[in-house]
């Protein structure tokens, strides 16, 4: 167990590899407890989150989430999180572990103004994630077969005697999966059943180890790693959940001159080429003989056997094919860039 | 239950020596909490270490481990088998996954190190 933002974490059970094949190849379930979760409602909570979001929440039907980030007024990154519309006025957060208190006091610094109730309710409540191309079959197996799974990037929730559950139908690996919310004290019992689920189904419990692999090989950003209060959305390539046709929003007019003049660097995701040590975070990054950079999230991937890892580069030379090299302990191993993802499903053959 | 062998020494930091070949590899212990290790980086043939020297690294998916030598003397020979299949300190650390021999300067030394005995309790 390791102390992760105030919460002691499995990083493994039966192994980083074995986990990571396990939620590729079946099922896993992750404990979550550890991420915050917001409440925001009110007259006011839509334009309050348009103004402190990069992403349109208008543009979400009820029971409908979005990825999001929140920026300081330098248009670099405090936070990356999902928003999810649970009602008319009625908007749940869920954010980094880590950046709970700096989120609420940034979203507090902004002024909620009339019409915005907010609430913190992350220390009451408990998360799991389930994931794997055999997510529905335990689903079924702890919530019933007449349960509604949650689609890609929907919420569902329910109002029961312990309190009310969160049913997202989101993840941090690339499989298919869905991420349940509930009051604290019942998580415990949920993740037992929820275990007992997965092991029925061929797969098991999974720790902090391979959700990180798991995220890598798909190329999520990880904040802290790839994501920095000097560094913007845009140079981290998410360009995409950025809504630069809203009128205003934090960090908007550094977006805005990016977008017009161009970005310094981009994240850009690399994989060895040689036999060499697994890249890590922090190795320097060379290019023509000069450093160019510094890795960010770096690792093994098991799905690959093979280093892989994401580095800001040069807009120059922030593209794919590039040969670079990475210094691992005073030595330089060959690498080039690529495109991410780094690792695709393979397609089911028909 | 980790392996401990009795006829080894060990250091707190997980390696093991053999005081009658001069083998030096890391404990079953250590190898389960690291899991999957995919990278050895040998110590250098030739190269005269003191107790307490960072000899090696042992990499898994997790993390870089530093290896520190138990013993003072030289390095004689180092487990080139490690570099093609890594693996081996996870299957058999006492034994196909020794990772380098000691040329031990003063046998006495081992005397600092911990018996079977005292390592189960270190990691008990």
């Amino acid at each position: 167990m390791v102390p992760f933002a105030g919460w002691e974490m499995p990083v493994q059970y039966s192994g980083i590899v074995d986990e990571h094949r396990g939620v590729r190849e079946k099922v896993g379930v992750f404990d979550i407890s550890h991420m915050g979760q917001f409440l925001i409602k009110g007259t006011g909570a839509e334009a309050f989150l348009n103004r402190a979001l990069t992403n349109n929440v208008s543009k979400l039907g009820i029971g409908e989430g979005q990825y999001t980030l929140m920026l300081n007024d330098q248009g670099g990154v405090i936070d990356d999180l999902i928003v999810y519309r649970l009602s008319d006025r009625e908007y749940f957060l869920v954010v980094n572990a880590s950046m709970i208190a700096e989120d609420e006091a940034h979203l507090r610094g902004l002024g909620f103004g009339e019409g915005v109730e907010f609430a913190n309710i992350s220390s009451a409540t408990g998360g799991l994630a389930v994931q794997g191309p055999k997510s529905r079959e335990v689903f079924a197996a702890v919530f019933g077969p007449d349960a509604v799974f949650p689609e890609h990037n929907k919420i569902l929730f329910s109002l029961t005697g312990e309190g009310v559950l969160y049913l997202c139908g989101t993840g941090y690996t690339g499989e298919e999966g869905f991420e349940f919310f509930a009051p604290a004290t019942t998580i415990e019992g949920w993740f037992d059943k929820i275990v007992q689920g997965c092991r029925d189904a061929g797969g098991g419990p999974a720790g902090l180890g391979a959700r990180d692999t798991l995220r890598l090989e798909m190329g999520y950003p990880l904040n802290g790693n790839d994501l920095a209060p000097d560094k913007t959305p845009l140079q981290a390539g998410l360009g995409f959940f950025v809504d630069l046709t809203k009128e205003d929003f934090v960090g908007k007019s550094v977006l805005d001159s990016q977008k017009a003049y161009g970005i310094p660097t981009k994240l850009t995701g690399f994989r060895m080429t040689a036999p060499s040590p697994p890249p890590r975070a922090h190795y320097p990054v060379v290019h023509d003989g000069q450093v160019v950079g510094e890795t960010c999230s770096a690792g093994l991937s098991p799905s690959l056997n093979q280093g892989i890892g994401m580095v800001y580069l040069p807009a120059s030379i922030a593209k794919s094919g590039i040969p670079i090299e990475i210094e691992i302990r005073g030595r330089r191993f060959a690498a080039e860039t690529v495109k991410k993802p780094f690792y695709r499903k393979p397609q089911a053959s028909s | 239950m980790s392996l401990v062998p009795d006829q080894l020494h060990y250091r707190e930091s997980h390696e093991w020596v053999d005081s009658a070949t001069g083998a030096v590899g890391i404990t079953d212990h250590a190898q389960h909490e690291l899991t999957d290790v995919v990278y050895v980086e040998l110590p250098k043939v030739g190269a005269v270490v003191k107790a307490g020297d960072h000899i090696a690294v042992v990499e898994s998916v997790k993390a870089a481990s530093d290896i520190y030598s138990p013993v003072s003397g030289e390095i004689v020979e180092a487990n080139e088998a490690l570099s093609a299949d890594p693996s081996l300190l996870n299957t058999d650390p006492y034994d196909k996954g020794w990772i380098c021999k000691i040329k031990v300067a003063d046998p006495a030394e081992t005397g600092a190190l911990m018996d079977a005995a005292s390592y189960r309790q270190h990691i008990a």
